[in-house]
């Protein structure tokens, strides 16, 4: 899942400034699962404005509503508040809900209400590790599933390089050095000789190197009735 | 064989034991004092001075000026270059860089990450690690880029550099086999010398060099001056792959302030005596000071 939190309260108060009406808005799908940009997430950060709005006399008046998938048109006939009527929405999706409810309605003033952190997992109780990175050329297949793209904290493709330090990355102690698990990992599949490969240097292309990726698929594209831009 | 492209790569060539010594550049412009020590206390005791690439992560003035700098002194550099900060167009073409400017020993790393060093908020690179690199110098050699023409084939040079090319492997660390595939791949892709971390167990590294005989690049082993025995602790809790035994800890705290120095030459001359029969020489890191190579290189009986 896309694995978020929320932004920093004073930071959400300084983009409202001057807004007299907002729907703090959640989604329902990754972010809810996440704790951070549910319903009950966005009721609560709708009291925290509510509270400040009277504490510093801001006037501000707040709903809250939450659709399944904030970036997902179908989903946008489910408002039960018209996010028309407000001076700003903030949004409690990831960017990409945030970034997509802005494309669909330009008009409005649609704000992030969290900090997109990653694509993440629930690993422990309150704990979402990052598990892959969106590099557009998967390796996990020689790597046991270990992805060292996302989990090396300079996502080599070699190898361990000289900061393993007792399992764990020296960038920071709570970090596991991913090409030791990917090490041990191959060990046990008895499949070492895939560390053993030279991995050439990686075609960032696929990553971010040119820029905006966009996935488009004839097949379905000519069958949609309104052609997308 | 080919004709050796460097005074490093002839000395390890003709079988000799090998002493190499190490500068890091300043943070600002002053270069005078780190070429002084160079001039003054390298020069005639070591076969080649490796010139840091903006070490731990901490910026400063660069390797590559510096290595040149050396070349104008007479004083032969191991040019070290890090992934870390640099893409593959910078780094290909600082090797041309290096190379018109008389740089012939190359060091290819990886670099600390920049989370260690003095600019924690930079955005990392990495675009290569250290075995992409050593295989963009070869591929450099063979007087090719990284990159195609528009027909698919790879980009011709006018003129192709020839290096002698370096890498580094922690011998000491707590997983040895996945350093050691490391260190296979980094040959493979063109590295024709060893220069390791930090050792201080002889026995631990005899270990190491029984477990890579198979391996036929010349192997210096690392040691860095300590300079006291808290140093030496924080090496042991902080730097990966490094373990300064409880002895060697001992003598440093045992030695009047004053006699520091001189104990800390006698624990790396007797490191290097103890270890020279196991592989083909010793790279000398003495963090400022320099002045102790000569004496070190005489007590090691070299």
């Amino acid at each position: 899942m896309i694995v978020a939190e929320l932004k920093p309260f004073d930071e959400i108060m300084a983009m409202l400034a001057g807004s007299r009406k907002v729907l703090v808005l959640g989604c329902g799908s990754c972010v809810t699962v996440c704790l951070s940009g549910g319903q009950k997430q966005a009721e609560e950060l709708a009291s925290l404005i509510r509270l400040r709005s009277q504490q510093t006399g801001m006037d501000i008046t707040v709903d809250v509503d939450c659709i399944t998938r904030q970036c997902d048109k179908e989903f946008f006939d489910n408002f039960k508040f018209d996010p028309r009527g407000y001076d700003a929405v903030v949004s409690l999706a990831c960017g990409v809900g945030v970034g997509f409810m802005s494309r669909e309605m330009p008009d409005l003033r649609i704000l992030p209400g969290l900090n997109t952190t990653f694509y993440g997992a629930n690993t422990a109780p309150g704990e979402w590790k990052e598990f892959c990175h969106g590099c557009g050329d998967c390796v996990l297949a020689w790597t046991g599933g270990i992805c060292p793209i996302a989990r090396c904290s300079k996502s080599l493709i070699n190898g361990t390089c000289g900061g393993t330090n007792g399992g764990k990355c020296e960038v920071k102690p709570e970090m596991d050095c991913a090409w030791l698990l990917i090490y041990q990992r191959l060990r046990e599949l008895g499949k070492l000789d895939e560390y053993r490969k030279i991995r050439p240097a990686r075609d960032w292309r696929k990553d971010r190197g040119s820029g905006v990726r966009r996935l488009s698929r004839q097949e379905l594209s000519q069958i949609d009735e309104e052609p997308r831009q | 064989m080919t004709e050796p492209v460097s005074n490093l790569q002839s000395q390890l060539d003709s079988g000799k034991f090998v002493v190499t010594g190490e500068i890091g550049p300043p943070k600002g412009v002053n270069v005078d004092k780190c070429l002084h020590e160079a001039e003054a206390y390298l020069k005639n005791s070591v076969a080649a001075v490796n010139v840091t690439d903006i070490q731990t992560a901490v910026m400063r003035t660069g390797s590559m000026a510096v290595s040149h700098l050396l070349v104008s002194k007479g004083i032969e550099p191991v040019y070290q270059m890090v992934t870390r900060d640099r893409n593959r167009l910078a780094l290909q073409s600082d090797l041309l860089s290096a190379y018109v400017l008389g740089v012939r020993n190359v060091l290819a790393l990886t670099g600390d990450h920049v989370a260690m060093g003095d600019h924690p908020a930079a955005k990392p690179v990495y675009d290569l690690d250290s075995v992409s690199l050593l295989a963009a110098i070869t591929n450099l050699e063979a007087g090719r880029d990284m990159g195609l023409d528009t027909k698919g084939n790879p980009n011709q040079l006018d003129g192709a550099p020839r290096f002698f090319k370096g890498a580094c492997v922690t011998p000491c660390a707590e997983e040895v086999e996945p350093q050691i595939i490391k260190l296979e791949k980094k040959i493979e892709a063109g590295a024709q010398f060893i220069q390791t971390q930090a050792v201080y167990d002889p026995a631990a590294f005899e270990k190491f060099m029984n477990r890579i005989s198979h391996l036929k690049a010349p192997v210096l082993v690392g040691i860095v001056m300590l300079k006291t025995a808290g140093m030496a602790k924080y090496m042991n809790s902080s730097v990966p792959g490094v373990n300064v035994p409880d002895a060697i800890i001992k003598r440093m705290a045992d030695a009047a302030k004053e006699d520091r120095q001189k104990v800390s030459i006698e624990i790396c001359g007797e490191l290097v005596a103890k270890m020279k029969h196991c592989c083909q020489g010793a790279h000398l890191m003495t963090l400022g000071w320099d002045h102790c190579v000569p004496e070190i290189v005489k007590a090691a009986g070299l």
